[in-house]
């Protein structure tokens, strides 16, 4: 392994990580007035990684990847394939969210620069083939993260989800760390390959115990029941694009991460972390169904709604197999859009003076003042529901297919029918924007920067999204075969 | 292109673009476009019957489609064109367009004219499908279309609900009929192995004599087949037992019931028993049930026909016991007879109808006779027309000379067959037959002598009184009250003259062709010469006997309702329960509603409330929705906001989780 070669494959979080050096120097001299400047740079490093990556992603000759740094880092299609969603979420939420700063004043340029900084976390997160490497990327993520929950500094709401979210995460960090180092007292071995090779022969109660602490460590990144409890109270008071942000990338990375470690040090023992991954996946279904119902605070009830998502997809995971990755990474695209879409919708909902408004009272008889954005919303809330012809039914069918074909028929059958409750409140959205009587809070019109991610992200998940389910079929594929190559 | 293209798809053309632009085009359009339509098929349907008559015509299949194609099911769709088709098709298409025709002037009125005439274009497509059946299921979509159609134009005035209860009736009625005809049809392809008409035809007398075992009885297979297929003709020909909805039927426009529930639909279970004859002569206990149920129904109808006041449900009773004298007829094996007395009797009852629809039109839509007497001078045209009408029904014609009206040589041919046939159901069916040939005579000159003769009564007619503004009182000495029926329009009467010419001639010209020639029928019809040569040699007694008590029923009307008119209220006081019994048709109604509708409505009630509501809602959606809003409630108090219960919670989850592991 060559440096030359090792800097080629982490070349996009190389690009990411000199920029965010460079950009912070900028915000510390230029000062607040840089941000939107900071803003666009941090877009186009973004974007530069993401062409980057997608370079990257349709070379065949890595089809299969390559090792960087010794076998600490890993450049595959299935790495490569979840950067790109990362990427593009986060450079939907910095074109949307100056915006909504405008009546706080609060913007500045460090704000994009923590983002850039959580992208490079998240890249080696979906890239890490090393416990060591895991760590680091988990860490980056979610200190980027913790700020950024208590960015608006004279909200109350949003420093006590800081707080939360840190103490919380730090609590979930020592969880898995605590699991990583069994894992390497009974293995001997912090790198995938030698965890795989020592766990083939079967699992000591040690192995047994890491295991099952470093998958609950990764169910807190991804808010899986029962590490779920942050969830609504960080959602709610973090400021709106950084809810948005956590919803998307975080979430994308740290399930990448969650089928890495599953699939392939822990791929040989699926049997052990099957019932717990079946267990987790329908709590989250039912309680994030049974949770959002009751909400009245949009942002709470999309965070319900991850929760409940997260579920769907750890059906695929409990498949355990590589048709079951593949729906999952499907999954993963219509999710995206579809949080992403959702929350960039509430993000556009301000009252007379600038302000977010957020609970579902407000949006009552919607349809009748904003009718394109009703419109976004409802096709959003439809697809959430897994209303065919709508793309978030496509996620969920694949998810379910592989469950079936894997023999898990009482898995999928029991998801389908608690897929039946969360459905009635992204009806109820519907419902309340179409049918009641208007409450005439919300006013004003979006920017262009919200409007073009909205309607793409829309376009994406309307039926017109069949147009490129060939593409998104052929890198799932190959990202999904790039996880399996070992087995 | 054959012409049966043109006569099956115009009227199906007709009604889908006539019927999608209802609102669009002004009515005119589609009463011209569906009767236009009709009229095209007419002609054609004539020159496709003619040459049949000549005997220059061969019966052919007209391929359309294929249909299905499963397995060993396989059917197309295809137009038989044959003799017995043949009839069909003028039957239907010449009552069809005439009563298009009629309609213009019965339906002027109405703000739904449209949907009218596309809806009796649809029922004529539907019809034509079924006498056009090359195979079973092809007959059974037309069986069913008609239904549907008859349905529609029974409820045609939705807002009454009279109207929709009879609508009803008259579909779950028949809905009962079909299950027996699908049943037939299921079991034919059982047996056979196919449902094309043709070759079940073909192999039916080789599966003559065998059995099957059902529930431990060894069962002639021919039988049930035959007699599963008749109980689906009982139900569309209202014969007895699954009569009922006939008279009901009266509440659709009085067009519609010349069409559909005189001339054309209701003899579809004729046309059935017929198009299978070759297979119901191999079930010889199958045609004792048919003989037996249509001379019962002939002799019940008429009976039920002596005691009915209203003008409409006479001739419907009366339709009911021609359609048994029908069954009969085909039940003794003289199918071509049955063919005959359909094709007369759809001349002259469709004259019958439309005569009293010109009668009621007039009458300011009183159906009651009561209220009728003395419109001879008023409705002229109309009275001449209902004479010919009548005069055929009763069958007035005599042997020696050989001429007669329509009723003559048809009826008179069933009576002498059922004679000549000898067997003791066919001796029952003949007595029955006769009795019911002197009933016939009797409600019929009633109507006449009610409607036509004697002094108006119209005031006593709340629809009267209405027009005119006055009570009986203020009217005084006047029984009319100052109203004047005045005859019907144009378009009206055209028809009633057409038929005419059909109720007097067409007994006259086609009576040799239909009764005596097996080439005419060419095989389309198991046509029997033996029992047509006995049936010509009866001794003229029985030849006359049907003429003796046509003499004698109007004897016995012209003394009870223009000799002594106290007499007839008289006797109904003497003979009180037997007058009572037939007035209220035999309770069957009645009957009908303790043993059927309201167990069926307490079951149904039963299922609803208790096992709908008390269980699956309760259990099921109910349940679920419980379920789900105290499970809400839970998550709500477990997300209490505070960091060390979430802490907490998540420690539980990983000590479970390892829990769970190690076990």
């Amino acid at each position: 392994m060559s440096y030359a070669s090792s800097f080629y494959f982490t070349l996009p979080e190389v690009i990411l990580s000199l920029s965010g050096l460079a950009l912070l120097m900028v915000a510390a001299f230029a000062g607040k007035a840089s941000a939107r400047i900071v803003t666009i740079l941090s877009v186009a490093a973004l974007f530069g990684a993401g062409i980057f990556t997608a370079h990257l992603l349709s070379d065949p000759a890595f089809a299969l990847g390559g090792d960087a740094f010794s076998g600490v880092y890993r450049m595959d299609a299935f790495g490569s394939y979840a950067k790109i969603l990362i990427y593009l979420a986060t450079i939907g939420i910095l074109m949307v969210t100056q915006r909504y700063f405008d009546s706080t004043g609060e913007y500045r340029p460090e704000y994009p620069v923590l983002m850039i900084f959580g992208a490079v976390g998240m890249g080696m997160m979906v890239s890490a083939v090393d416990l060591m490497t895991l760590y680091l990327g988990l860490e980056l993520s979610s200190l980027s993260s913790y700020v950024l929950a208590s960015y608006a500094r004279s909200d109350g709401r949003s420093a006590e989800a800081g707080l939360k979210y840190f103490v919380l995460g730090a609590l979930a960090s020592g969880i898995l760390l605590y699991g990583m180092s069994l894992v390497y007292g009974f293995t001997g071995a912090t790198d995938y390959l030698s965890i795989l090779a020592a766990m083939s022969d079967g699992l000591s109660g040690g192995m047994l115990f890491g295991l099952v602490f470093v998958l609950a460590g990764l169910a807190f990144k991804i808010s899986a029941v029962p590490f779920h409890m942050w969830t609504p109270d960080v959602y709610e008071g973090a400021p709106t694009p950084v809810t948005a942000f956590f919803a998307t990338a975080p979430k994308v990375a740290a399930i990448a991460l969650l089928m890495r470690v599953a699939l392939d040090p822990f791929g040989a023992q699926v049997d052990a972390w099957r019932q717990i991954v079946i267990f987790s996946a329908l709590a989250s279904i039912v309680v994030g169904a049974l949770g959002a119902i009751g909400q009245a605070n949009l942002k709470r009830l999309l965070a319900y709604s991850s929760i409940n998502n997260v579920g769907f997809i750890l059906i695929g995971l409990a498949a355990g197999t590589q048709a079951g990755a593949g729906a999952m990474l499907v999954y993963l695209a219509f999710y995206v859009a579809m949080t992403l879409g959702s929350f960039v919708a509430v993000l556009m909902l301000r009252d007379g003076e600038g302000r977010q408004v957020e609970t579902l009272a407000d949006i009552a008889g919607l349809s009748r003042s904003h009718k394109g954005l009703a419109l976004c919303l409802a096709v959003m809330m439809f697809s959430l529901a897994g209303i065919p012809p709508l793309m978030g039914f496509w996620g969920k069918f694949v998810v379910f297919r592989a469950a079936v074909d894997a023999d898990l028929i009482l898995l999928a059958a029991v998801g389908i029918a608690a897929s039946v409750i969360g459905a009635f409140y992204y009806l109820k959205i519907v419902k309340v924007m179409y049918f009641d009587e208007p409450a005439g809070v919300v006013a004003g019109k979006g920017d262009a920067a919200s409007w073009v991610v909205l309607a793409l992200t829309t376009l994406f998940v309307s039926p017109l999204g069949f147009l490129l389910t060939i593409w998104l079929g052929n890198w799932t594929n190959r990202a999904a075969a790039a996880l399996f190559f070992a087995a | 292109m054959h012409p049966i293209h043109f006569i099956v798809f115009l009227p199906l053309l007709a009604a889908i673009v006539g019927g999608l632009t209802n609102k669009a085009a002004p009515a005119v359009f589609t009463k011209g476009l569906t009767t236009g339509a009709l009229f095209v098929a007419a002609v054609l349907s004539w020159m496709v019957f003619l040459p049949f008559v000549a005997g220059t015509a061969e019966a052919q299949v007209v391929p359309v489609l294929q249909w299905v194609q499963s397995g060993t099911l396989s059917f197309d769709w295809a137009l038989r064109v044959d003799t017995l088709t043949a009839v069909m098709l003028v039957v239907i298409t010449t009552v069809s367009a005439l009563v298009h025709l009629y309609s213009w002037g019965y339906m002027e009125e109405d703000p739904d004219q449209p949907r009218f005439f596309a809806y009796l274009s649809l029922f004529t497509f539907a019809m034509l499908m079924l006498v056009t059946a090359d195979n079973l299921v092809q007959m059974f979509f037309g069986w069913e279309g008609v239904g549907l159609a008859s349905y529609l134009l029974i409820g045609f005035w939705f807002k009454k609900p009279s109207a929709n209860a009879a609508a009803i009736k008259a579909f779950v009625v028949n809905r009962v009929g079909d299950l027996g005809f699908m049943l037939g049809i299921f079991g034919t392809f059982l047996v056979f192995g196919t449902v094309d008409i043709p070759r079940i035809l073909e192999m039916a007398p080789a599966m003559s004599g065998s059995d099957i075992t059902f529930m431990g009885m060894r069962l002639y297979t021919m039988d049930i087949l035959c007699i599963l297929l008749f109980i689906g003709a009982m139900g569309k020909s209202a014969q007895l037992g699954l009569h009922t909805w006939l008279p009901d039927a009266m509440e659709g426009p009085t067009p519609v019931s010349a069409l559909i529930h005189a001339a054309t639909m209701v003899t579809a279970g004729v046309f059935m028993v017929c198009r299978l004859s070759p297979m119901f002569e191999t079930a010889p206990v199958a045609l004792g049930v048919v003989t037996f149920i249509g001379a019962a129904t002939c002799i019940f109808a008429a009976t039920v026909g002596t005691t009915q006041w209203d003008i409409k449900r006479v001739i419907a009773y009366s339709t009911c016991s021609q359609l048994g004298y029908m069954f009969f007829a085909a039940g003794v094996g003289a199918y071509g007879a049955a063919m005959f007395h359909l094709f007369t009797h759809a001349f002259f009852k469709a004259l019958l109808f439309l005569g009293a629809g010109s009668v009621i039109h007039a009458m300011h839509h009183e159906q009651d006779m009561r209220y009728y007497g003395g419109l001879r001078k008023h409705i002229p045209l109309t009275f001449y027309a209902m004479l010919a009408g009548t005069l055929a029904i009763t069958g007035l014609g005599v042997y020696h000379l050989g001429v007669g009206f329509a009723g003559f040589w048809s009826k008179d041919a069933i009576i002498e067959v059922a004679f000549a046939r000898g067997t003791e159901v066919a001796s029952f069916a003949f007595w029955m037959g006769v009795f019911a040939a002197l009933l016939t005579s009797f409600y019929s000159w009633r109507l006449m002598f009610l409607t036509f003769w004697g002094k108006p009564r119209w005031i006593e007619s709340e629809h009267i009184q209405h027009s005119v503004h006055k009570t009986p009182e203020q009217a005084g000495e006047d029984t009319t009250g100052g109203y004047h029926p005045h005859e019907s329009p144009v378009s009206m009467l055209i028809p009633l003259g057409v038929l005419t010419v059909g109720a007097i001639a067409a007994g006259q010209v086609f009576a040799p062709a239909f009764l005596d020639s097996a080439d005419f029928w060419d095989g389309s019809i198991f046509y029997n010469e033996p029992l047509i040569h006995a049936m010509h040699g009866v001794p003229v007694l029985v030849k006359y006997a049907a003429f003796i008590v046509m003499l004698l029923g109007f004897v016995i009307a012209w003394y009870g309702y223009i000799r002594n008119t106290a007499f007839p209220a008289k006797v109904a006081e003497q003979l009180g329960p037997v007058y009572r019994f037939l007035y209220n048709k035999w309770y069957f109604d009645e009957l009908y509603d303790r043993i059927f509708v309201r167990p069926a409505f307490w079951i149904g009630r039963q299922l609803w409330q208790r096992g709908d509501v008390g269980i699956i809602d309760r259990f099921g959606p109910n349940g679920a929705a419980w379920v789900v809003e105290r499970g809400v409630g839970v998550a709500k108090r477990v997300q209490s906001g505070y960091l060390t219960s979430y802490a907490l919670i998540m420690l539980l989850g990983l000590v479970a989780a390892v829990t769970w592991i190690l076990m």
